[in-house]
């Protein structure tokens, strides 16, 4: 591939000259749309940020408010159930890179018998994934006593199938006479993957843990099921339960208390939202 | 080193991973199995073997049916859509166009944001007389409707928040795919005087076609497992109306407390999860290169 470069932008400008109306059009559409996907949230942020007697009334002069944060962060326990998340969200990742990188690392370099059927039964929880499980998974959760705690939150998630099979890609594309070099200097199995594959895996890292961690952000039915008490509810539940009971119809309160719980998450959407778009296509490539 | 100790150290290494998924995937795939054939066990009350008779109340249960074919239209109305549309976003913001970064952001932020406090917004945004379409709808001129609480427009309703919601994760796959494109294509494309209609049709959408498999896949799994708008927005109402399968497992299983319904219920959603991974093995697998 060592075509000049300048000749492909000339034939793209041309390509997209060809149709001047069409583009303007196109244009226009884009705009529509991007529009249309931000109007939701444009709406909430003015219903949160404004009293109560103009959340269904736009005028332009409307005082701007903070109140509504402050009335829903006093109406429920938020600092709890945020620490919660944080606490479900670091201890799954955690786990996930240890258990991940050590079952990649066996799959994608050593012959072992029944390699394929491991490797297999792994990929099943790609489709049968635990949000569908819950049944069975609560009453496991209950039989070992684990009910309405974090780690019963995170457990089913832990050996993930996602990761390893990403992971496993990216092992395979090491140079194999890097491990040989540090077996050959004496390094034992686990001394090489520390220090050559995961120093080479890093971007992968990098894009499975955002993946990972938005995931578990973002996850709902089955810590609804599992938990039952303001001290292991992870934020996306507390906000179930503060805007279904009896909040009446104050959506400025709910609106606000929906901003505030997705709120550390967009915040680091915005700041590093090239790491994220980027991440969810390294990890969407297969 | 030998080779078993090779064997003893990959098995090591898979251990603590393997014992998980067996605990958390297949040993409940497969009990769910054996209690679908059991009785719902009650206080002291053990649960008893009782044959097919959960499949029973199954073939009976009118809900039931409905909740399989609200899932199936739901899917046939969210999959094709947003499918599409990310495929146009993804064209769109790999462009020139102008405005490109709000775009980008634009699409693709309802992504981020957790189902839940999504369904919120936009359950605020379908409020009969408040809401902010009643508001639109009423400035036009049009009658007032009560989006989610009729029968008719409840399910569509819900599958315009997921459209939104899953077209710009959709469109980054596309995105990805795009940017790995060669531009000798369109390149050539150029020379030859193709118009972008036709380059689209005959290169780029063809090009795409493992891309729209994997996506295609991604989003039938997300049809049958995402139900947390429902939890939020209609509880299954009206009249069951938006009644989906894991939702309706969810009420039997943890609202009615009848398990072994539930598991009933379950191993229909799992079989239509292995149809569509039969599917994606005889279509998908021959596209792509797992090696």
């Amino acid at each position: 591939m060592n075509t000049a470069m300048s000749s492909t932008t000339t034939a793209a400008v041309r390509l997209d000259t060809t149709t001047g109306l069409g583009r303007a059009l196109e244009t226009f559409a884009a705009w529509l749309l991007g529009l249309l996907w931000v109007l939701p949230l444009l709406y909430a942020v003015w219903t949160a940020f404004h009293p109560p007697e103009f959340s269904t009334h736009l005028v332009l002069d409307a005082p701007w408010t903070l109140e509504n944060f402050a009335k829903a962060w006093r109406a429920a326990p938020f600092a709890r159930y945020f620490a919660n998340t944080v606490m479900l969200v670091t201890m799954v990742l955690i786990a996930q890179l240890v258990l991940v990188t050590l079952a990649a690392y066996a799959f994608a370099r050593f012959e072992f018998p029944g390699r394929n059927i491991a490797f297999a039964l792994v990929l099943v929880q790609l489709m049968i994934m635990p949000d569908v499980l819950i049944v069975e998974n609560y009453r496991t959760m209950t039989a070992i006593g684990l009910k309405d705690t974090i780690l019963a939150i995170g457990l089913p998630y832990m050996a993930s199938a996602f990761g390893i099979f990403l992971l496993r890609q990216t092992f395979k594309t090491i140079p194999r006479e890097l491990d040989e070099a540090a077996r050959v200097e004496g390094c034992t199995p686990l001394q090489t993957l520390w220090k050559v594959y995961v120093p080479l895996a890093r971007p992968t890292y990098l894009a499975y843990a955002l993946v990972s961690v938005s995931y578990h952000w973002n996850n709902f039915l089955w810590p609804l099921i599992i938990t039952n008490s303001v001290e292991t509810r992870p934020v996306t539940v507390g906000l179930q339960v503060f805007s279904a009971t009896d909040q009446g119809i104050d959506w400025s309160i709910i609106t606000a208390a929906t901003l505030l719980s997705t709120g550390p998450l967009l915040v680091a959407f915005l700041l590093f939202q090239k790491q994220f778009v980027q991440s969810f296509m390294r990890a969407g490539i297969r | 080193m030998t080779r078993t100790r090779e064997w003893i150290y990959a098995w090591l290494m898979l251990l603590p991973a393997a014992a998980l998924l067996a605990l958390f995937t297949h040993y409940p795939t497969v009990a769910n199995l054996v209690h679908s054939f059991y009785s719902t066990p009650h206080g002291a009350r053990a649960a008893v073997f009782i044959g097919a008779d959960n499949y029973r109340t199954l073939i009976e249960d009118p809900i039931f049916w409905q909740a399989l074919s609200n899932n199936l239209w739901y899917a046939a109305g969210t999959i094709p859509l947003s499918i599409a549309l990310a495929m146009l976003m993804a064209l769109w913001v790999n462009e020139r166009i102008p405005g490109r970064a709000f775009l980008r952001l634009a699409y693709f932020t309802p992504t981020v944001l957790p189902m839940i406090a999504v369904a919120n917004i936009w359950l605020f945004f379908y409020t009969p007389e408040y809401g902010l379409l009643e508001q639109i709808t009423g400035a036009l001129g049009l009658p007032s409707h009560n989006w989610l609480g009729s029968k008719e427009t409840a399910l569509p309703a819900l599958m315009v928040v997921t459209i939104w919601k899953e077209a710009g994760f959709f469109m980054i796959f596309y995105l990805a795919a795009l940017q790995s494109m060669s531009p000798h294509l369109a390149e050539a494309a150029a020379i030859e005087g193709a118009s972008r209609w036709y380059y689209f049709r005959r290169v780029t959408f063809p090009l795409l076609m493992p891309t729209t498999l994997f996506v295609l896949v991604n989003a039938v799994i997300n049809a049958f497992r995402l139900v947390d708008h429902i939890v939020v927005m209609t509880r299954g109402g009206p009249d069951n109306a938006t009644e989906l399968l894991l939702y309706y497992i969810y009420e039997i299983g943890f609202r009615f407390w009848d398990s072994a319904y539930a598991a009933a219920l379950t191993m229909v959603l799992l079989v239509l999860l292995g149809l569509t991974a039969l599917a994606q093995f005889m279509f998908l697998e021959r596209r792509t290169h797992y090696r």
